[in-house]
């Protein structure tokens, strides 16, 4: 090795890039006790918030609860799984084709991979789970005259009847809708009403898999569907205008680390985009890569140098140095490491650095 | 009857020559592993005694306050996974230590938040430390996956808003077709199984490159002119806790 050798290849010391070599001192630095003594405070502090705050743990909504609580609200959402006009059955993929994808430009990556979780909003959610009370003629009726009549004649009543329920009302156990043509539909709904408050439907829409089922997909999407829901998150502050993302039940923290994320649907044009998730999804995904890639990105790496707040936090060290005129301990920084294994350095004041190659 | 020493099953030093390091073994994948990994990391690297003068602030406490908040979380989440993901809603002993994982997976958030930020201003990819700055943002990045699957696995009004809310920005992406949010026997065993894995691997490695790189030094002070020499920085190779004089 040659520490002068004419081959030798000299790029430039810089500084956001490089790092200066330490010959300063060394002081004792007990790792494990710091560790040790970080752990339990660590303890005492969780173990004293757990015992101050707890843990929120509101109970989840049921499909029964759901229609118990707000019986027209349900009977309203119901019409629209069955004559498909819900957000879900017009979501689109992974449920079904019959929506729109999110996009930006031509890119639609919803689409990509396609129907992954297939959901037939009228046969999962109205026909299919009825179709399991076999002891109830009255609703096998039903379902035999609205199967077998024809698809504009199904409109027709369910959209009569979807009209309708916005002026229903609910008194003795029973769903009162005003007089008109519904055909069976008046029965499908009012049948579904009592399901659903019976408990009946929560267990159709999870058992219509398998025994074991730990897929909540069809009953979380058939509740998201109804006002209810909502109403219960914006009281709880959850909503999305209400940075819900990023907030917990009750007074909690949450997931604060979210704000980011959050930020951006407060904001235009998110705020009324009709691609908003798409846009803020993609918008995170660039803003994570340039942090991830912040050491490679020039003026990126600079900014920590701009800001100065690292003499702040080095602020002994620079005091030690600029106060004496020279290196901690005698010995100081010099010198230079390259970060990217490269070609050996020169000083920015065009100072070249021998070394051996 | 024989009378057994106990410190007699132990194999001495002398045996334990023997059984490695000998040199005709040096050709032996397990004897380049071994060699290169205590080449790379040998103890006093691995676990040094001293530490750089510029050490010397709070910023660097959060760093194994982070680690120290990761083992609460762990240990707290073995706990909630032995007794299943009902248990905390029907026990009040369930439910404190359900509160124990909570809290400390906000310290441990926070702790890493400001150890991140705080890496950021002190420029700490400099020197060969790129790799150390990328894998620790993406154990922050898995972190974030990690506790957001926390949430949907609680079994509870905030798993099933924030599922059914988060769905439409996983979907928009097309990754809700392999990732359902709303399928809780997936989310579960994402936060218990999946994820703490990679956490665990990641910090793993994140930290071995913060030993194998040395803590980074400070941006040069007015008026130092860096490049000079080039000499090799104690902290990267294993000459720690000597005092190098100028």
């Amino acid at each position: 090795m040659s520490a002068h050798s004419d081959t030798t290849k000299v790029r430039k010391f810089k500084v956001d890039r490089d790092a200066v070599t330490w010959h300063g001192r060394y002081e004792p630095y007990d790792l494990a006790k710091e560790f040790l003594i970080a752990l339990l405070v660590v303890v005492i502090l969780v173990a004293g918030l757990a015992v101050l705050f707890g843990s929120p743990d509101e109970k989840p909504v049921t499909v029964r609860s759901w229609s118990t609580a707000d019986a027209v609200g349900f009977a309203q959402t119901a019409i629209t799984e069955l004559d498909g006009t819900s957000p879900t059955a017009t979501y689109g993929p992974p449920y079904n084709l019959n929506g729109t994808a999110q996009s930006i430009g031509p890119l639609q990556p919803a689409k990509w991979l396609g129907v992954h979780h297939p959901i037939d909003t009228a046969n999962d959610y109205v026909l299919g789970p009825l179709a399991t009370l076999p002891d109830n003629p009255q609703v096998q009726a039903a379902l035999q005259e609205y199967k077998s009549a024809s698809p504009s004649q199904q409109a027709t009543w369910n959209a009569a009847y979807e009209k309708a329920v916005a002026n229903a009302t609910f008194n003795d156990g029973k769903l009162v809708v005003p007089a008109g043509d519904y055909g069976p539909v008046a029965t499908l709904i009012a049948e579904e009403t009592s399901m659903a408050r019976s408990g009946a439907l929560d267990g159709a829409l999870l058992s219509s898999r398998q025994f074991y089922g730990t897929d909540y997909t069809k009953p979380l999407l058939f509740i998201a569907n109804g006002q209810y829901l909502a109403d219960l998150a914006g009281n709880q502050h959850l909503a999305g205008d209400q940075w819900g993302m990023m907030n917990e039940t009750g007074q909690y923290p949450g997931q604060a680390w979210l704000w980011l994320y959050t930020l951006w649907y407060q904001v235009p044009p998110m705020k009324t985009s009709s691609n908003a998730d798409l846009q803020v999804f993609s918008i995170m995904i660039i803003l994570t890569i340039l942090l991830a890639l912040v050491p490679f990105i020039p003026g990126l790496r600079s900014v920590p140098r701009w800001t100065r707040i690292y003499r702040l936090i080095w602020r002994n060290h620079y005091r030690e140095v600029e106060g004496s005129g020279g290196p901690a301990g005698g010995g100081g920084s010099s010198g230079s490491q390259d970060s990217s294994g490269g070609p050996p350095l020169q000083a920015e004041d065009g100072t070249r650095t021998p070394v051996s190659v | 009857m024989t009378i057994v020493d106990p410190k007699a099953v132990r194999p001495d030093q002398a045996d334990l020559d023997k059984a490695a390091g000998r040199p005709e073994d040096a050709d032996q994948w397990t004897a380049k592993i071994r060699n290169t990994a205590v080449e790379a990391l040998p103890p006093q690297k691995l676990l040094p005694d001293r530490q750089p003068a510029y050490v010397a602030s709070w910023i660097y406490v959060f760093g194994v306050t982070t680690i120290a908040a990761l083992m609460v979380v762990i240990g707290t989440g073995f706990i909630l996974a032995i007794f299943g993901p009902n248990w905390w809603h029907v026990s009040s002993t369930g439910l404190f230590v359900n509160s124990l994982h909570l809290w400390s997976v906000e310290i441990f958030m926070f702790a890493m938040v400001v150890h991140l930020w705080g890496k950021f201003f002190m420029a700490a990819w400099r020197g060969k430390r790129k790799i150390t700055w990328i894998t620790g943002v993406v154990s922050f990045l898995v972190s974030v996956g990690a506790a957001f699957t926390g949430y949907l696995s609680q079994q509870n009004f905030d798993s099933q808003w924030i599922s059914t809310q988060a769905k439409d920005g996983i979907n928009s992406t097309g990754a809700g077709a392999i990732f359902n949010v709303t399928n809780f026997g997936q989310m579960i065993m994402w936060h218990i199984v999946l994820l703490p894995l990679c956490i665990v691997a990641i910090v793993g490695i994140h930290v071995l490159m913060v030993r194998l790189r040395g803590v980074v030094t400070p941006l040069p002070a007015k008026g130092e002119t860096p490049g000079e020499d080039p000499g090799e920085d104690p902290a990267a190779t294993g000459a720690i806790g000597t005092e190098v004089q100028a």
